[in-house]
């Protein structure tokens, strides 16, 4: 293999890793804040231990989203050094100030909402989580603003062979960011909500004492409400976007239904299996009309197709191949809509059984949503796997292709070298984390192991 | 001062700031193992830097923010030039953040030593490394017009490269070994001390080592003569100061002085680069400066102006998390996680 396609793997295999861990972040710190808040408010003391139990997961889970963070902030440079040099002067600001903004106030944050529990007036402390809460999700817009001009490029201008910041105030009111923004939220979100679900669902379904049933009971029927909300937001949004990405990568939205000719009403498809070479359907069944509903909200309308998206393509940006892995959008795109729409169903079902008191009942319901834990996962990965294979064969979207992107200085072997070094480690520690994840997650609100050295808090001076 | 003058004094402030502080954490991940005989000696020294190490990190991941933001080419060209050693530093900082974490999470003897010993590994790694890489910067790297690295992992290794890595690896050790001494009790707080007395000559020699290298083998001599500024000097007298102190156990100000070292002689280095970034060793034409490689006028405005309000902010905070934790870490300290 070539370096640019290892390069491509590194950061594909990288990537996806740290967005293993991101979204668990992000959704889970507000039920942390939410839940703190309560305790503080009621002084019920099942909610402080809801909030440590939960805040443990949500510890094991965050040291892998900082030590995959780490590469990410130097790949670029690493793998993608023309790439940096052509856009650094509009990607770099975003991703600097996502550090200055951001990591430093999560990170600093949540060493002391960890180590401050009885250092703090309880006030104090609260406002640390909620800190961390709003810092994570601010380093989220930031590298969404980064992301979203790579998928369309504003307010920069081509001068001496690389793209210089124009405007500012259009880098970061790019609209791509307030589609992708809130899916990627309300995506984290619904993430948190199903991890909830599951292990809540997990405790009920084996409950012995009320304590337990109590405590589970009411992360169970918190985490339905927040997940059926979530979903349905993603959902909603997810169908705005792809209106948004018809009009502005419509390349992206034909590949993902493997949609060969441009069409009028344009059919939505349930089952392709194409020809990528002869760009046509092998077997295929489809539903008339709906992709056009999809895209313009009604059941006529153009929707453009493949073959006259890439005669177009060359016509604008001279000859080549502008129609990226057509399976591998077609299938990723499918199965984050799929994992969705079973998520909607689970998250009413959820709801409906806990507003009718029925957990105690719901044995199916219970132990669906064990396994339902992966599903959110399996979306989040397929849809930036679709989003950015999706956006081949650029890196920057008009402006810059992947291959003009990589590292001149990085050879092959040294990529592979990279490659296999960081899928051993991340093999090794996604092994320790999970181990540890279903540790504290089965031991349930009591600590795993008797506690160890005396727990009291004296502290000498200084 | 013009604002790619500016943005390189940024840098070296981040720079900076990081050694100091993740100096000590790398200090105390290094130590771990030898200074924690029992597994709660162990838990209590990575308390002393919990709540602290990763606000110290993420120094660095602003650092490298804003070398993209402001000097690309620099970000573009040093991090693919540097591609396996930057890798293998990754893959310590990777294993060490994990560790931290994860080592007290389960009672097994394995795991917690598996894991005492990845912090150690965590820590020397990037300890070592960073002296190098910088020392690489000054010495020069074979660097052609195109502001593309031709030389390989190998390159970056040379006397002087690898007397820097051991100057930082020593200087942050000792660092460390006093920054435990203050936050611990005994028998922690003895050992620490002990081990400040034998490290702290040890830095002292190739500190010194370094700054005649620094003579000898880059072109520092015919850049500012014999004299070599106030800065260098202040890195000598605060080092000198630091061992004094130590040796009259006065730890506190000992801390002050190792810090102060580490600060002058990151500066040092920032000095005797300017204006360039990393020196070509093919043509000290092509060598990347603080204007061949940098961002737009604009975008420079821009991030001064984010950086003019947001680094004084983070830094009131940072403090005031270290005021929260001043205290020393004993015995009765809970140790939860
Ligand atoms: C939508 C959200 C999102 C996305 C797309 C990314 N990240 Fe991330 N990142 C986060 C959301 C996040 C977070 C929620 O803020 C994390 C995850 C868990 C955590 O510890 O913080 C984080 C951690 C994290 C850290 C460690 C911060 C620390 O030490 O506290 C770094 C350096 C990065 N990320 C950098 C990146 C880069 C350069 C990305 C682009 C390829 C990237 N992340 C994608
Ligand atoms: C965390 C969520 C993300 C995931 C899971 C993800 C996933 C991927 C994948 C699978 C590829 C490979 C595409 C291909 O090979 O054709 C890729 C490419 C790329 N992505 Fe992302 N991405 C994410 C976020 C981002 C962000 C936020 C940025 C920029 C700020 C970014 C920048 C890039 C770049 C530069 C490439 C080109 C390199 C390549 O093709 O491998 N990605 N990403
Ligand atoms: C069920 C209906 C859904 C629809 C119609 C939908 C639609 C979309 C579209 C069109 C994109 C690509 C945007 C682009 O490339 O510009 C996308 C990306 C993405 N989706 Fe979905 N989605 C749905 C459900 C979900 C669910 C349930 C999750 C996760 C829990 C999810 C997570 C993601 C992520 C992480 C991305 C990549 C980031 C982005 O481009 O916004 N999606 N989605």
């Amino acid at each position: 293999m070539d370096a640019l396609t290892l390069a491509r793997w590194q950061f594909g295999i990288t990537t996806v890793y740290h967005f293993f861990f991101v979204p668990l972040t992000l959704g889970l710190v507000w039920v942390l804040a939410v839940f703190q808040t309560i305790w503080y408010v009621t002084g019920d003391e099942t909610w402080k231990r809801l909030t440590k139990f939960w805040g443990k997961l949500f510890l094991i889970n965050f040291a892998l989203g900082v030590a995959t963070g780490i590469v990410q902030e130097f790949q670029f440079g690493m793998n993608w050094a023309e790439y940096s040099r052509f856009v650094g002067d509009v990607f770099g600001a975003p991703l600097a100030i996502e550090a200055l903004l951001a990591f430093f106030l999560e990170s600093t944050f949540l060493g002391i909402w960890i180590f401050g529990w009885d250092k703090l007036p309880k006030k104090a402390h609260l406002a640390s989580i909620w800190l961390v809460a709003i810092g994570s999700n601010i380093s989220a817009l930031w590298i969404l603003i980064a992301n979203s001009f790579m998928q369309q490029p504003m307010g920069y201008a081509l001068r001496g062979g690389r793209a210089e910041m124009e405007s500012f105030w259009a880098l970061v009111s790019n609209p791509h960011v307030f589609v992708q923004f809130p899916h990627v939220i309300t995506a984290a979100m619904a993430t948190a909500a199903f991890f909830m679900l599951g292990i809540s669902a997990w405790h009920l379904a084996r409950a012995k004492d009320d304590e337990t049933r109590d405590a589970f009971g009411r992360s169970f029927r918190f985490a339905a409400v927040y997940g059926l909300v979530a979903t349905v937001a993603v959902t909603v949004v997810g169908h705005g976007q792809a209106q948004y990405m018809t009009g502005v990568q419509p390349m992206k939205m034909a590949a993902a239904e493997a949609l060969w000719e441009t069409a009028d009403p344009a059919p939505m498809s349930l089952f392709t299996w194409g020809d990528e070479v002869e760009r046509k359907d092998v077997f295929a069944i489809k539903v008339p009309g709906l992709l056009s509903f999809l895209a313009h909200n009604r059941f006529s309308g153009e929707v453009e197709g493949i073959r006259e998206l890439q005669a177009e393509y060359e016509a604008r940006y001279g000859p080549g191949d502008y129609v990226p892995p057509v399976k591998w959008t077609y299938w990723t795109f499918r199965a984050m809509v799929g994992a969705g729409m079973v998520m909607l169903l689970l998250a009413a079902w959820a709801t409906w059984a806990s507003l009718k008191d029925r957990l105690g009942t719901s044995p199916y319901l219970l132990a669906l949503l064990v396994p339902a834990i992966a599903l959110p996962y399996i979306a989040n990965s397929t849809g930036w796997i679709f989003t950015e294979i999706g956006r081949a064969p650029w890196i920057v979207f008009g402006l810059m292709r992947l291959d003009q992107g990589v590292s001149i200085a990085v050879t092959a072997g040294e990529v592979l070298f990279s490659l296999l070094a960081f899928t051993l480690v991340y093999a090794a520690l996604i092994v320790a984390d999970v181990y540890l994840l279903r540790k504290y997650a089965r031991a349930g609100l009591k600590p795993p192991e008797p506690a160890e050295p005396a727990l009291t808090t004296a502290a000498a001076e200084a | 001062m013009d604002l790619n003058t500016l943005w390189f004094v940024l840098i070296g402030v981040l720079f900076t700031g990081y050694f100091v502080l993740e100096g000590f954490d790398f200090g105390v991940g290094i130590l771990l193992p030898f200074l924690g005989k029992t597994d709660s000696e162990r838990r209590r020294i990575i308390n002393t830097i919990g709540p602290v190490w990763d606000g110290n990190e993420v120094w660095i991941l602003t650092g490298g923010g804003a070398i993209f933001a402001a000097f690309p080419h620099w970000y573009a060209t040093l991090f693919s030039g540097f591609y396996l050693a930057l890798l293998l530093m990754l893959l310590a900082l990777i294993v060490r953040a994990v560790a931290f974490e994860f080592r007290s999470k389960d009672r097994h003897p394995t795991w917690r030593t598996t894991w005492d010993w990845l912090i150690f590994f965590g820590s020397v790694v990037p300890a070592l490394l960073w002296g190098v890489a910088l020392a690489n910067l000054l010495q020069g790297t074979p660097i052609d017009e195109t502001k593309t690295f031709t030389g390989g992992f190998f390159d970056l290794l040379s006397p002087y490269t690898l007397i820097a890595g051991l100057a930082s690896l020593s200087l942050f050790t000792t660092h460390g070994a006093i920054f435990l001494n203050l936050k611990s009790t005994d028998p922690i707080q003895a050992r620490a001390l002990a081990t400040t007395k034998k490290v702290g000559p040890v830095a002292t020699v190739l500190l010194l080592l370094f700054a005649v290298g620094t003579y000898v083998w880059t072109d520092a001599f015919t850049r500012v003569g014999l004299n070599p500024g106030l800065v260098p000097l202040s890195a000598l007298g605060s080092l000198l100061a630091a061992g004094w102190l130590i040796h009259r156990e006065r730890m506190g100000w000992g801390f002050v002085m190792t810090a102060l070292t580490i600060l002058f002689a990151t500066a040092t280095l920032f000095v005797s680069l300017f204006p360039r970034v990393m020196v070509s060793s093919l043509n000290p034409d092509w060598s990347l400066t603080v204007y061949n490689a940098s961002s737009t006028p604009y975008t420079l405005t821009v991030m001064s102006v984010v950086a003019l309000i947001f680094v004084p902010i983070v830094l009131a905070y940072q403090a005031w998390t270290y005021w929260v934790f001043r205290h020393r870490i004993t015995a009765e300290t809970e140790l939860e996680y």
